[in-house]
């Protein structure tokens, strides 16, 4: 159940402006990936070409590959949709759909994949992915409450639990913990770190710490200036790119000497 | 010494703030005053007719034999209305706010808006001169082939002057109302629930159905609301369109009258009791239109716990 991703000399541009330039990276399957860099150095954008969602915004586009075990999500004849059902993805603020119960949000993409789907199986795939997401005891008694009257944790971790409940290959997480308090956080990084059991986890975040707690390996990017691209400057191990880094931007940055 | 610094206030501040909050508070006052002002004139001046003897009333037969066939008569005009506009109305909102590109949007948009513009005694003369004419051979066909349906009982109406065509301008003039409205709150669907739904895997028609709609019901309701206010009340049109009569069940017909058409057309040349009596018709649009939006706010309150504002 969980996939590789090979991206092979990748643009992203915004119309005519280069966001990112020339990314080359290899994500192991069942592994956690740490993005890491200063803001508006395109690693959220960057993220976003792994599972299409920088379509959503107008003008965006990219050139190059991204494969899902082989496959170009960029091929002629892949529908962004598919992308998106085996790529799941979690947002920085907490986005439960409003308008539905707890149970209706974890099974809102299921939905869409799979029309029918009986209470039985939908029962067991609620608690399954509730409990996948540490989330089922808090809110067993509950599920037919709106997701929105939960905490701002339990609500993105109710996200993880929707994303999850759809059984992607690859879960892309765009800084999942920043509108959150250092419990809520400790609660996702625990989170996450079982995740990788079952899934490639790819994450972007501001926190260092949080970087070198929960991911096996790290990318670095930046940007040399505003208006220039941004780039992938090293990838590695975790511990190398914080201990050892080889490049001196990284180390300046690692050790928050800029940034 | 922090105790007097404490205490005293900024005075101009502190001026502003009463001075806003009494003219707000005197405007809230000022709507319900007029409410309860109309209220009471309709009540004053339809009370003799409500309780003349019934071979007073017009017909013959008392107030309520009269008021109740161009109620339901009002009812039928209004349903087709919003049976024709809404679907089209949030079609069009959706298609500007989420699939037209910019350009045509905003050009649709526009467009649209424009036709609430038009005043309505043109809407009357185009429905009358023009749509009544091209629409009866529809009607004819109707007749002749769905004519079992007691809706369709035929012999259609040669003129087009029908209920049916009533409402048809009604849809037209009601489009534009629910169109402005819905396409605004589409348009402020949050861009996370948006994403969400991208991001799960759904099209573009999942995504509105999972989050677009749901997040616009309450703001759908009140358009349709409003526009229910209008083809309720409204009156040169359907005075011109429709040549009325008595009620009758076929919507291809000429008869059927509405309360607003009716108090327009008899008002001038009446007096006495026939007064009374057409002010009472108004009341009773009065009392259906506060009941149809009392409703609508019972609608909008019932899934309050699930409207995305807490």
């Amino acid at each position: 159940m969980s996939k590789r991703i090979d991206v092979k000399d990748l643009n992203v541009y915004y119309s005519k402006f280069l966001a990112v330039e020339d990314v080359n990276i290899n994500i192991d399957p069942k592994s956690v990936t740490a993005f890491i860099g200063p803001s508006g150095c395109g690693k959220s954008t960057f993220l976003r070409t792994l599972n299409r969602m920088h379509e959503v915004i107008p003008g965006a586009r990219v050139e190059g590959e991204v494969l899902l075990d082989g496959d170009n999500l960029y091929g002629p004849g892949v529908d962004p949709v598919t992308v998106r059902s085996q790529i799941g993805m979690v947002f920085q603020r907490p986005n439960p759909f409003p308008t539905m119960s707890i149970r209706d949000n974890v099974l809102a993409g299921v939905k869409l994949n799979n029309h029918k789907i009986s209470k039985g199986e939908a029962d067991a795939l609620v608690e399954r992915s509730l409990r996948g997401a540490n989330l089922w005891n808090e809110v067993k008694d509950r599920l037919a409450k709106p997701g929105s009257g939960l905490s701002g944790g339990q609500q993105q971790r109710l996200c993880i639990a929707r994303a999850i409940a759809v059984e992607p290959q690859v879960i892309l997480m765009d800084e999942p913990c920043s509108a959150l308090d250092p419990i809520s956080t400790l609660a996702i990084e625990d989170l996450i770190n079982d995740l990788k059991d079952q899934y490639t986890v790819v994450i972007v975040t501001h926190n260092m710490q949080q970087a070198a707690r929960v991911s096996d390996k790290t990318a670095f990017f930046n940007i040399a200036g505003t208006g220039k691209p941004g780039k992938l400057i090293e990838y590695g191990e975790t511990h190398t790119i914080f201990s050892n880094p080889s490049v001196k931007a990284t180390e300046d940055y690692v050790s928050g000497r800029f940034g | 010494m922090t105790t007097t610094s404490l205490t005293k206030s900024r005075g101009a501040g502190r001026a502003g703030d009463k001075v806003f909050s009494g003219a707000t508070l005197a405007a809230g006052c000022l709507i319900l005053a007029v409410l309860f002002g109309v209220a009471l004139f309709l009540v004053v001046q339809a009370f003799p007719a409500l309780v003349a003897s019934p071979d007073k009333i017009q017909g013959g037969q008392g107030f309520f034999a009269y008021i109740w066939p161009i109620v339901v008569g009002t009812l039928i005009a209004a349903v087709i209305a919003l049976a024709i506009a809404t679907p089209v109305a949030i079609g069009v909102a959706l298609f500007i706010s989420h699939f037209a590109p910019r350009g045509l949007a905003s050009g649709l948009g526009y467009v649209i808006d424009l036709l609430a513009a038009i005043p309505s005694v043109v809407y009357g003369a185009w429905g009358a001169a023009f749509l009544a004419k091209e629409i009866s051979p529809l009607y004819n066909w109707l007749a002749d082939n769905m004519g079992w349906v007691p809706l369709f009982q035929g012999p259609a109406s040669a003129t087009g002057k029908t209920i049916l065509t009533a409402g048809i301008v009604l849809a037209v003039m009601v489009l534009p109302i629910i169109t402005s409205l819905t396409r605004e709150i589409f348009l402020q669907t949050p861009k996370l629930h948006e994403e969400a739904a991208l991001a799960l895997g759904a099209t573009r028609w999942e995504m509105i159905r999972m989050a677009v709609l749901p997040f616009g019901r309450a703001g759908i309701v009140s358009a349709v609301m409003l526009g229910l206010g209008r083809a309720l009340g409204e009156t040169m049109a359907v005075a011109l369109v429709l040549s009325s009569g008595a009620l009758t069940a076929s919507l291809i017909q000429s008869g059927n009258q509405t309360i607003a058409a009716e108090i327009a057309l008899n008002f001038p040349e009446a007096s006495g009791l026939k007064v009374s009596t057409l002010i009472a018709a108004g009341l009773v649009l009065f009392v259906i239109t506060l009941g149809v939006n009392m409703i609508a706010r019972w609608i909008i309150t019932r899934h309050k716990e699930f409207s995305g504002a807490n």
